[in-house]
């Protein structure tokens, strides 16, 4: 059982070095900056994220359906389809299909659902050389770490500590940390990669029931080069990225890049339907507790996430603590929400590592209710923590928990009272070091669902 | 059960409710009213930095051309085939290997005659026909009929497309909703400006990993055909 990852002693490691933290500051505001006037350019924004958040709920609650049409289409095409119910299935499937076809040498474009599913060393361990593509991605590779940030994963490194790597790895002078100078001996030394690879893979942002394809966003154009040379092409794709349309598209495509980056869109929005001529498509459907998520009422709109990034960059917490503080694959609001999904006890901090300000709800191309969400897992791991005090808190309960809604229902309602009526020392310690600093919220007087019952009940 | 069938039975078993019906998408770009339509001004009072697209019936060229500049593009516009094959000679003085898709400009070596996509390992410029272009971003959609070989448009050292002006609409609603056929071959992309990356201190590159530069020739094609 992995410990607990303690993101404020991360954070206060990062946050020890100025040079480190100002940057990381600087560059992740200035993102948000950017999309504040992509955002203001379009006159029609509010609709787009209100049709894009319709678009999600529809296609959410009506996800079977849409994954069987994705899956005849696709297979119409010639694609192979494979699902996964975790990790593990993913990882081995993926394996074998390299290695049933001798491929040895692969090089992968960046994909969330890959680092989710721990697929890197599971390769390695395979004899499988898989090379990262993304340039930010190579160097987290070369560094052994993951990524900080969903779409610049080294944002948090300054150019000298980039010059002392590829000096290290790649043989540059470690005096030169221009950045044009660093990129091209980067690309310099990827095209051989590219050249030999026996197969590519790529994640994709969106698949597409309709036609059966999916599309991959890249500001590098790496997903291309590794999906356009080789004749084996995988492809990881979350149950939650389906999208109904290629009409639709046009709402997700003019939201994700202006929300996180600021530019209108990303250089390559790529989309394949069907294996080249003469080559092979594989398409893994990855569930990895989606399908759990989508049956809590209270957790289910974080599957509408698009992973654009922009609630990262306008976290006051994240831009400040840098995302490997956060011990997990996705950092910032929406690693708050996401990780602990996956595992209670590890990211069971997480939570708590918000000042709830609200932001990232405000930026969210797709409307989740990001600090709200982050107020419930507060209440959850609240509630845990007073029906299994210490070690025994473990991931399984969370199972249990998410898996049956009126477990989860009596959980909440827990949590609400245990906020509100247990002494200070218990709330404050040792659920979370972030309350040193701050008082906890004043919980709700009754939980969103009750509210909502009362509310909207009979919609 | 098999895993399709696991992640299918509990999908459906958890489906949220009530289910939510399908919104209505815009499939062109809405020019109609002062209210903000899609890809409209909102109001006079706005105009400080939200006139970014064009009027119904306006030309949506300028548009294209600024927005791909922003993207780190640039275009030119050309009378016919031969100023765009001069265009190319002044701007790749130095190229060896020209590698065209499009009659146009022929180039120094035919794409129909390249077999394996490894070959295009040393070409110096591409050169292809796009069939759409999509104002918001400096955006042009290559399919793999266009590219002929798919690997073009990323192994060339530059790219130049030749664009009709007549092909650009304005926004993605337009490209997706109507103009597109997704699947007539299996690879297609939007490109938008060259290859990039800001992945080191956030400093903007262009030429990460596909093309160092992306120009773009408005030269008017015979016929536009499917795309
Ligand atoms: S939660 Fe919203 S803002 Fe954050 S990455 Fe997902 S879509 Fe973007």
């Amino acid at each position: 059982m992995s410990r607990p990852v303690d993101a404020a002693a991360n954070a206060a490691l990062f946050i020890a070095d100025p040079a480190h933290q100002e940057t990381h500051d600087r560059l992740v505001w200035g993102m948000r900056q950017h999309r504040d006037k992509a955002v203001a350019a379009i006159p029609e924004w509010e609709r787009l994220r209100d049709l894009a958040s319709k678009l999600k709920e529809h296609t959410l609650t009506h996800l079977d359906r849409y994954l069987e049409q994705f899956e005849a289409n696709a297979t119409k095409r010639g694609a192979q389809v494979h699902w996964a119910r975790d990790a593990a299935e993913h990882n081995e499937i993926v394996a074998q299909i390299f290695l049933d076809r001798g491929a040895r040498r692969i090089v992968k474009s960046k994909s969330m659902l890959q680092e989710e599913c721990g697929m890197m060393p599971y390769l390695a361990g395979r004899g499988l050389e898989v090379v990262e593509s993304d340039l930010g991605e190579r160097i987290q590779q070369l560094d052994h770490e993951g990524p900080s940030h969903i779409f610049v994963p080294a944002i948090h490194k300054l150019r000298t500590d980039v010059a002392a790597l590829f000096a290290k790895n790649l043989g540059t002078d470690p005096d030169d940390s221009e950045p044009h100078h660093l990129a091209e001996a980067m690309r310099q030394n990827a095209r051989p990669k590219f050249l030999r690879a026996d197969a590519g893979m790529t994640g994709a942002n969106f698949a597409v029931a309709e036609t059966g394809g999916f599309v991959v966003c890249t500001n590098e154009g790496n997903a291309d080069i590794g999906a356009t040379l080789p004749k084996l092409h995988v492809a990881s794709v979350g149950i939650e990225k389906l999208v109904p349309r290629a009409r639709d598209l046009g709402v997700f495509v003019r939201l994700l890049a202006r929300s996180g980056l600021g530019s209108a869109m990303t250089q390559y929005t790529s989309h394949f339907h069907g294996p080249k001529p003469g080559g092979e498509l594989h398409i893994v459907l990855v569930d990895n507790t989606r399908s759990a998520r989508l049956g809590s009422p209270e957790f289910w709109e974080v599957l509408k996430c698009i992973r654009c990034g922009a609630c990262m960059n306008t976290c006051p917490v994240y831009r400040r603590s840098g995302g490997l503080a956060y011990g997990a694959t996705y950092s910032g609001p929406i690693g708050v929400i996401l990780d602990p999904g996956f595992d209670h006890r590890k990211y069971g901090e997480l939570p708590f590592h918000s000042t709830l300000c609200g932001s990232c709800t405000e930026v969210c191309p797709v409307k989740i209710d990001v600090s709200g969400q982050i107020a419930k897992w507060r209440r959850v791991i609240a509630s845990e923590g007073l029906m299994a005090p210490g070690e025994s808190i473990g991931m399984k309960a969370l199972g249990a928990t998410l898996a049956h809604p009126a477990t989860f229902h009596a959980a909440e309602a827990i949590g609400l009272a245990a906020i509100a009526h247990l002494p200070r020392a218990v709330v404050d310690n040792p659920l979370n070091p972030w309350t040193k600093h701050r008082e906890m919220p004043t919980p709700p007087a009754e939980t969103f669902r009750s509210w909502h019952e009362r509310n909207r009940g009979g919609a | 059960m098999t895993a399709r069938e696991t992640i299918l039975a509990t999908v459906r078993a958890n489906l949220p409710k009530p289910a939510v019906s399908m919104p209505e998408v815009p499939t062109s770009t809405d020019h109609s009213g002062t209210e903000g339509g899609v890809g409209w001004r909102r109001s006079l009072d706005d105009l400080g930095e939200v006139h970014d697209f064009p009027d119904e019936g306006e030309s949506p060229v300028p548009y294209f051309r600024r927005h791909l500049d922003a993207m780190g593009g640039r275009s030119f516009e050309v009378a016919d085939a031969a100023a765009a094959r001069a265009k190319v000679a002044e701007l790749f003085p130095d190229a060896k290997v020209v590698c065209s898709a499009a009659d146009e400009v022929p180039g120094t070596r035919r794409i129909a005659d390249v077999v394996d996509p490894h070959d295009l390992a040393d070409v110096d410029v591409g050169i292809v026909r796009s069939r759409l272009g999509v104002a918001e971003a400096g955006a042009v959609w290559l399919s793999g009929t266009d590219l002929v070989v798919d690997a073009l448009g990323v192994l060339a050292q530059h790219l130049v497309v030749l664009l009709d002006p007549s092909a650009v609409v304005p926004t993605l609603h337009d490209a997706y909703g109507a103009r597109l056929d997704l699947a007539s071959s299996p690879y297609g992309v939007f490109m938008a400006g060259p290859s990039a990356t800001a992945d080191i201190e956030g400093v903007v590159i262009y030429g990460a990993q596909g093309a160092r530069t992306m120009t773009i020739l408005l030269l008017a094609a015979d016929a536009t055909g499917e795309i």
